[in-house]
């Protein structure tokens, strides 16, 4: 087993570095000038060479990859181009919005999410299996933006329960916090639910349908050990993976929901460093984006591998 | 309810209903005394495992009971609420099933699934029913009692496992068993063990059983009554010996002479082989690193039948593979009609993948769900004859109607068709190439005795109309008896005693081949004791 882990790592690790070349060259691909960019209206060809220059933007590409890969090796994001501070200074408060909005929304959306789909799964074609699958479907369907604004709109503007803009600060209490995340952590568990739910369902289905669920009714146990104690377990790999993948998608597919609620997080911070062509903050982020995508997914393949009792508990050698 | 007193399971005409209104079980009654154990015999779809699910409220796959009664250690089920239902599972009458491997939760240790029963309905405490589970591990004659619990099921074997599920059964100390073939799934010289011990466990701890199965020797050597049901009706009922010894109806008769005939001396058949076709010389195959084939030599002579019979791991099948060229050998000769063949199908030319076809053991399977069985068997008429139009229909007529099936199967999709009826199927498929050798690879371990019997007719009448030549993989010692002409015993990979069958089955020399012939279930009610007897010596 922990060759098969191993094994997981290292291509964890390969896809890291592809995506590092790719983000890279993708960066280098950008329309216009990162030196055009800052001297805007003012550039003159003398002053552009210059910056040039002065940015290391002459040399190979190659040798600067080599460069930024090994200073981002050493946790050196480089310097953003627009206001010469490093970028880790500026990245790493951001990412760490992005990730407590992340957690707020998993700690509520995977709970709710895998008891749904259980329950729907127990019982299945009943009018609760049906009622949710419509509503989960439907909130998938409507585009994050549009159910922000609808939310705002209900919970804001009609009611006055929840602040409609997520303004937090340095210092903030804990609650003032909740509260004015609250209705963007709603948004990302309803755009979530819908795909964890339908997945759990399915798996949960699937392991129903084994004899080995029927002997445990014959041996009389209550239909929530059934469900609990035998048929789960059996469908977690399923469900692990579709959580990880969903929590990846709070942390890295924000953006829009981050620009309805203004909230200070690493997608807009993304979003406005492609507008400025400040590359060194662009290549920052979409390593850190990256990183953490591959590194769930990763999770979820090991936590699968771990979870099978067969790669778990091997047979003794046999003769 | 006129139960007898001591009866602790009784059934009045009880009558299950599928989800779709078919009618599975209808107008069944029955009594079962303490202690005893009554065989409930039928092919598949008699409704046997039905009135077995029946006698513990339960309804598989949304069946349900629509009338009778069902009275079980004096509660009445039909009309019991759910609590009450699965209240008696487990405590008072429990389950054992076919499939020991499928009916284990892969991720829970065996101790903890086993004790589940005592402990969710609070029989013992869990001191009290840990000690019993190890007392019947050591009854079973299970590997370390004390210590075998902690096993996960992958981690035993398959004998090992059945045994396991009887413990779990007997955990909650039931007073009625319903065994759902519990030794079907297991090799031969495997069963004899099992059924020895179920029979033992059963008669120390005075439980009661329903013992369901279709091989009447196995329930011949262990039940007190048996019930022959067919279609979900009663066919008669009696005795062990009355039912097996003085069958009333007819439909019982035919069960047991088709069973007797299985066990008749062989028949000595004998077809004037001609040519070698197939000829493999000290072959050895496997997957990874292991060989699951080691040094294997046979010959198949054109005309005749070769049978290939060994226990579930003896490497027949890879065997079967090796010939289809699915498996290309590690080491050794392949020849087919005096020409090296090409160990893997893709380097066969269009000749070579004609002349050596296969059947499988799982028709409904091995026929493409969306293709009518004219389709099916047109499909190699055009890919190896370049049969087309008028011609092919023709043709697959003229194939149906020699394996004896309407010419109007022809639009019929296998769903719509029997598993007797998609085998015969299969054999015309594999009849459509015109192949010089047949692969038969356990074509009638999943059919029913008398439609296997139909099947083997067939095999055996097309040998004799065309001359086929069959390489014959089974486990069944019986089917060996009644259509080979030699006989090769396989035994983890390696072959250990080959003959004509008459020859091998009167005179086996290998210790090994002495033992599975020995194993094979007889008639007689005293033949696991002789078994038994003779093993111990």
């Amino acid at each position: 087993m922990s060759r098969l882990i191993l094994g997981r790592l290292a291509w964890g690790l390969l896809t890291l570095w592809l995506v590092s070349v790719l983000v890279f060259a993708g960066t280098e691909l950008l329309p216009g000038d990162v030196a055009a960019a800052i001297l805007g209206q003012n550039a003159t060809p003398e002053s552009l060479a210059a910056l040039r220059e002065e940015l290391g933007l002459n040399a190979p590409a190659l040798q600067r990859y080599v460069a930024w890969l090994l200073g981002f090796l050493h946790g050196d994001l480089g310097e953003s181009l627009a206001n010469r501070t490093p970028v880790a200074e500026l990245l790493w408060p951001r990412f760490g919005n992005t990730m407590a909005l992340a957690a707020y929304a998993a700690v509520v959306a995977v709970p709710l999410a895998v008891t749904l789909g259980i329950l729907s799964a127990v019982r299945r074609g009943s009018l609760f299996d049906r009622g949710a699958n419509v509503i989960a479907l439907a909130t998938v369907s409507l585009p994050e933006y549009f159910l922000g604004l609808l939310l705002i709109l209900l919970l804001s503007v009609r009611t006055g329960l929840l602040p409609s803009l997520a303004n937090t600060y340095e210092g903030m209490g804990f609650l003032a916090w909740l509260q004015a995340t609250t209705l963007p952590m709603i948004v990302l568990t309803l755009v979530t639910v819908a795909q964890i739910m339908r997945m759990t369902r399915t798996a949960v289905l699937g392991v129903m349908d084994q004899p080995f669920i029927e002997m445990a009714y014959l041996k009389g146990l209550r239909n929530g050990r059934v469900v609990l104690r035998h048929a789960v377990p059996n469908a977690a790999a399923p469900i692990v993976n579709v959580v990880a993948f969903n929590i990846a998608y709070l942390i890295t597919g924000v953006v829009l929901v981050e620009a309805v609620f203004n909230y200070n997080g690493l997608g807009r911070f993304m979003v406005d460093a492609v507008s400025k062509r400040d590359l060194p903050m662009v290549q920052g982020a979409a390593m850190v984006f990256a990183a953490v995508y591959v590194l769930l997914n990763m999770t979820a393949d090991i936590a699968a591998i771990a979870l099978n009792p067969r790669l778990r508990h091997p047979r003794a050698k046999e003769a | 309810m006129s139960a007898p007193r001591d009866s602790v399971l009784a059934i009045r005409d009880l009558r299950v209903v599928a989800p779709n209104g078919a009618v599975l079980v209808d107008g069944i009654s029955l009594d079962l005394p303490r202690g005893e154990i009554l065989g409930l015999i039928g092919e598949s779809g008699a409704g046997k495992s039905t009135i077995g699910l029946a006698a513990m409220g339960y309804g598989r796959g949304g069946c349900r009971i629509a009338g009778g009664r069902i009275e079980l250690a004096g509660t009445e089920l039909t009309a019991s609420s759910r609590p009450v239902r699965e209240a008696m599972r487990g405590a008072r009458i429990a389950y054992v099933a076919q499939s020991a491997a499928a009916a284990f939760d892969p991720a829970m240790r065996l101790d903890r699934q086993i004790l589940e029963t005592p402990l969710q309905h609070g029989l013992m405490s869990a001191a009290e029913a840990r000690d019993w589970m190890v007392e019947l591990f050591r009854a079973l004659q299970l590997p370390d009692p004390e210590g075998f619990g902690r096993r996960y099921p992958h981690q035993v074997s398959g004998g090992q496992l059945q045994r396991a599920m009887m413990a779990m059964a007997m955990s909650g100390k039931p007073d009625v068993l319903v065994l759902d073939e519990p030794t079907t799934a297991l090799d031969v010289t495997t069963q004899v063990e099992v059924l020895a011990l179920l029979r033992d466990t059963i008669r120390r701890y005075g439980t009661s059983a329903l013992y369901i199965t279709h091989d009447l020797a196995v329930v011949a050597q262990l039940a007190d009554r048996l019930m022959v049901l067919r279609h979900g009706r009663e066919v008669e009922s009696g005795t062990t010996a009355e039912v097996l010894e003085s069958p009333r109806e007819d439909y019982t008769r035919r069960l047991v002479a088709e069973r007797r005939e299985s066990l008749a001396p062989a028949a000595g058949v004998r077809h004037d082989a001609g040519e070698t076709v197939l000829d493999l010389r000290n072959v050895d195959a496997g997957y990874g690193g292991s060989l699951v084939l080691q040094d294997v030599s046979l010959s198949v002579r054109r005309g005749e039948t070769l049978a290939v019979v060994g226990e579930s791991g003896s490497g027949k099948s890879t065997l079967a593979r090796l010939v289809a060229g699915l498996l290309p050998p590690a080491r050794g000769v392949v020849d087919f009609r005096g020409r090296p063949l090409p160990g893997s199908y893709r380097d066969r030319d269009l000749a070579g993948l004609k002349s050596i076809q296969m059947i499988y053991q799982l028709p409904d399977v091995a026929l493409n769900p969306r293709q009518t069985v004219g389709e099916a068997i047109g499909r190699p008429l055009a890919f190896y004859r370049g049969l087309r139009g008028a011609a092919r229909r023709e043709e697959v007529a003229r194939l149906l109607a020699l394996i004896g099936l309407p010419g109007d199967f022809a639009d019929r999709l296998p769903g719509a068709l029997s598993g007797g009826q998609n085998q015969r199927v299969c054999i015309a498929r594999a009849l459509a190439a015109e192949p010089d050798l047949l692969i038969c690879d356990e074509v009638t371990s999943a059919l029913d005795p008398l439609i296997a019997e139909d099947i083997l007719r067939l095999l055996r009448r097309l040998q004799d109309e065309l001359g086929m030549t069959y390489l014959f993989i089974t486990h069944d010692l019986s089917v060996v008896r009644r259509l080979a002409d030699r006989t090769v015993v396989m035994q983890k990979g390696r072959i250990v005693e080959e003959g004509p069958t008459a020859t091998l089955f009167e005179t086996p020399r290998a210790a090994y081949t002495r033992t599975l012939l020995d194993s094979v279930p007889e008639l007689r009610r005293d033949w696991l004791d002789g078994v038994l007897a003779r093993r111990v010596r």
